[in-house]
């Protein structure tokens, strides 16, 4: 199947449409939360998180011997929530950093969780549970209950985001101020953490433990490079995350079945790649081009500005100069000099250079123009 | 000022680990002063104003703001943080910081409105930041963004106001401009607590001063106290010499 092959099953095939919209429901939730572990530069949480989601898992097989996974991700729930409530208790009460809290409790989870994971593979019936999916998830194993599982903690957790839009905003922004005004800061943080964690749980059936916090940062991050408005930026990383994840599935799908998790986040990935280096305002290709062009204009005002002190001591302000005179700084003046000629600021005769009227008149303009430009 | 205490501390003591970061303070803030809070870096003197804006919590002694707790009176205080103390890269604008001026009595869930919005306007105005209303934060300097940060919090129009080191970078031109509205606000009968670096500039724009280094040392107007003593014992070091350069 080629890609445009895909396009057209989408709609009528059953499987492809609901693992399309599974990863696409669970790419916007994700870049969503993400916007805001991104914002509280938490981005090793989501990895913390979904590690610790993984002995959840297995315990929960072990208990109640199910497969399906809504019974397995209650138990992810469960562990990842455990997790992060320890790693907030690392925080509070002990002065570790935060980082040693989150790797702490990453590693010592996940090592729990896979030595739990080979002890299940030596029972009989293990290789039936199937439970290594959940290291680097399967997205074909969706079923349209899970996705309207995603669905609907989708809603709720936008309907949540939209309720309390100025709480998470300030405390995002500027926490202890938040609390001086009396909002309880702390319920706002357990309620963020609680969505994320949700959201990393979600995914864990289609992305996998490992590559879960990808999910979460990549989209969000890209979409940072684009706008300076939180809205616009928790919409465009759900957007992301979205694209993320129907082109990974649709990249996957017609490519004989390539593993989709890694897909996605591969596709998140370029999203990210593409933000860093196009975005307008922080992009690194239009910083570098900016930083050329206010050198050459720069470069431009500084000749103008010595021809204009030079032609104030004259009479005449078309009065001609030698390059060599003019020619003080740098080498480049020549080059500059033909530019300005092409603005029609000099002309050139001969082999000296005068200023014209609009050239003068420009120059006297330069030092208002240079202090407003400023607004 | 008047003979009423606007803000009241007794016995406060302070620790973030084990060793105490203030210790046993007393103070009485008369209401209607100016009052810069001096001390070396490291004194306390953020950790006094965070404990008694109840962002801290402290292990003993407690705070009154007009005789209840902090949390009956929140509404008459307001509080302009260390400039450091947040991410200036933050998506937002300059409008939408002093905005959230107005959280705090919009309370749960409500969204600002037009009201809250011209009120935010007029801070803006007040500070002479309202051409710059839709700049992003990180594209602002840093004087500019510690007049974002005046302006969000004259807009919670309070009776007592807590400022965190406000002329840190600022310039000669925006000192000036920042002390009219404070010294504009004690007119008003507004009690302006400022934690100060500046010890030469003391005598001329406040009335009250504390010195604080882990413990009180000192506290009440400014042209009784304000003395080589006190700064000594203040700062450790003979500032006689050192003022009078
Ligand atoms: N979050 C924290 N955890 C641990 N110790 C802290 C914390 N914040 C401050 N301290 C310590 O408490 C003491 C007082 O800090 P504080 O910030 O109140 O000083 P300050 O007087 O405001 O100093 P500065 O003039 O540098 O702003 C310092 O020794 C500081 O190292
Ligand atoms: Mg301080």
């Amino acid at each position: 199947m080629d890609i445009q092959e895909y396009f057209s099953l989408v709609f009528s095939d059953y499987t492809l449409r609901t693992i399309t919209l599974g990863t696409a429901i669970l790419g916007a939730v994700t870049g969503m939360l993400g916007s805001f572990a991104v914002l509280r530069k938490q981005s090793l949480l989501g990895d913390a998180i979904s590690h610790a989601a993984l002995p959840g898992i297995a315990i929960s097989f072990l208990i109640t011997g199910a497969k399906d996974s809504n019974t397995l991700l209650l138990g992810a729930l469960v562990s990842g929530l455990i997790g992060t409530f320890w790693i907030r208790g690392i925080i509070t009460k002990t002065h570790l950093k935060s980082d040693t809290a989150l790797g702490l409790i990453l590693s010592l989870f996940f090592g729990f969780g896979m030595l739990l994971l080979t002890f299940i593979q030596k029972q009989p019936n293990a290789n039936q549970a199937g439970l290594d999916k959940y290291l680097f998830g399967q997205a074909a194993t969706l079923v349209e209950s899970d996705v309207w599982m995603m669905a609907i903690v989708t809603g709720i957790c936008l309907f949540v985001l939209l309720l309390f839009w100025k709480e998470f905003k300030i405390l995002l922004f500027d926490k202890d101020y938040a609390k001086t005004l009396g909002f309880n800061t702390k319920t706002i943080d357990i309620l963020i953490t609680s969505f994320i964690v949700l959201a990393i749980v979600l995914g864990l059936q289609t992305v996998g433990v490992v590559l879960m916090s990808a999910m979460l940062l990549a989209p969000a991050a890209a979409a940072r490079q684009w706008t300076n408005s939180l809205a616009t930026m928790v919409f465009l990383a759900a957007l992301f995350g979205a694209f993320s994840g129907v082109f990974g599935t649709a990249i996957s799908a017609s490519q004989n079945n390539l593993s989709t998790g890694p897909v996605i986040v591969l596709v998140a990935a370029v999203f990210v790649f593409i933000s860093f280096i196009f975005s307008p305002s922080r992009g690194l290709l239009f910083k570098q081009i900016r930083f050329i062009k206010n050198r050459r204009d720069l470069q431009l005002h500084k000749t103008l500005a010595f021809m204009y002190n030079i032609a104030e001591t004259h009479d005449d302000i078309s009065h001609p100069h030698e390059i060599k005179i003019l020619n003080n700084f740098q080498g480049f003046t020549k080059g500059t000099l033909k530019k300005l000629v092409e603005k029609n600021y000099v002309t050139l005769q001969g082999s000296t250079w005068s200023l014209t009227n609009e050239g003068f008149k420009s120059a006297s303009n330069l030092y208002n123009q240079l202090t407003k430009n400023d607004e | 000022m008047s003979d009423k205490i606007a803000v009241q501390v007794d016995d406060l003591t302070v620790a973030y680990n084990y060793k105490p970061v203030l210790w046993d303070i007393d103070l009485e803030i008369p209401e209607g002063v100016l009052m810069a809070i001096v001390g070396p870096n490291g004194a306390g003197k953020s950790t006094l104003i965070k404990s008694i804006l109840g962002i801290l919590k402290p292990i003993a002694g407690s705070v009154s703001i007009y005789g209840k707790s902090y949390d009956k009176q929140r509404s008459l205080v307001a509080y302009v943080p260390q400039k450091g103390s947040v991410d200036w890269d933050f998506p937002t604008t300059a409008l939408d910081v002093v905005m959230m001026g107005t959280y705090g009595s919009l309370g749960w869930i409500k969204r600002p409105r037009q009201k809250q919005k011209k009120a935010a306007l007029e801070a803006l105005e007040k500070v002479g930041m309202l051409p710059f209303k839709n700049r992003q934060i990180s594209q602002l300097s840093g004087g500019q963004q510690q007049r974002i940060f005046l302006a969000r919090a004259l807009v919670q129009d309070a009776s007592i106001y807590f400022m965190d080191e406000p002329f840190q970078g600022v310039d000669a031109t925006t000192e000036i401009a920042i002390i009219n509205i404070l010294k504009e606000l004690r007119k008003a009968g507004k009690t302006v607590i400022v934690v100060h670096h500046d010890l030469q500039t003391v005598p001329e724009y406040f009335d009250w001063v504390t010195f604080l280094n882990v413990k009180k040392i000192a506290t009440g107007p400014v042209k009784d106290i304000f003395n080589d003593d006190n700064l000594t014992k203040t700062y450790g070091i003979n500032y006689k010499v050192s003022i009078q350069e």
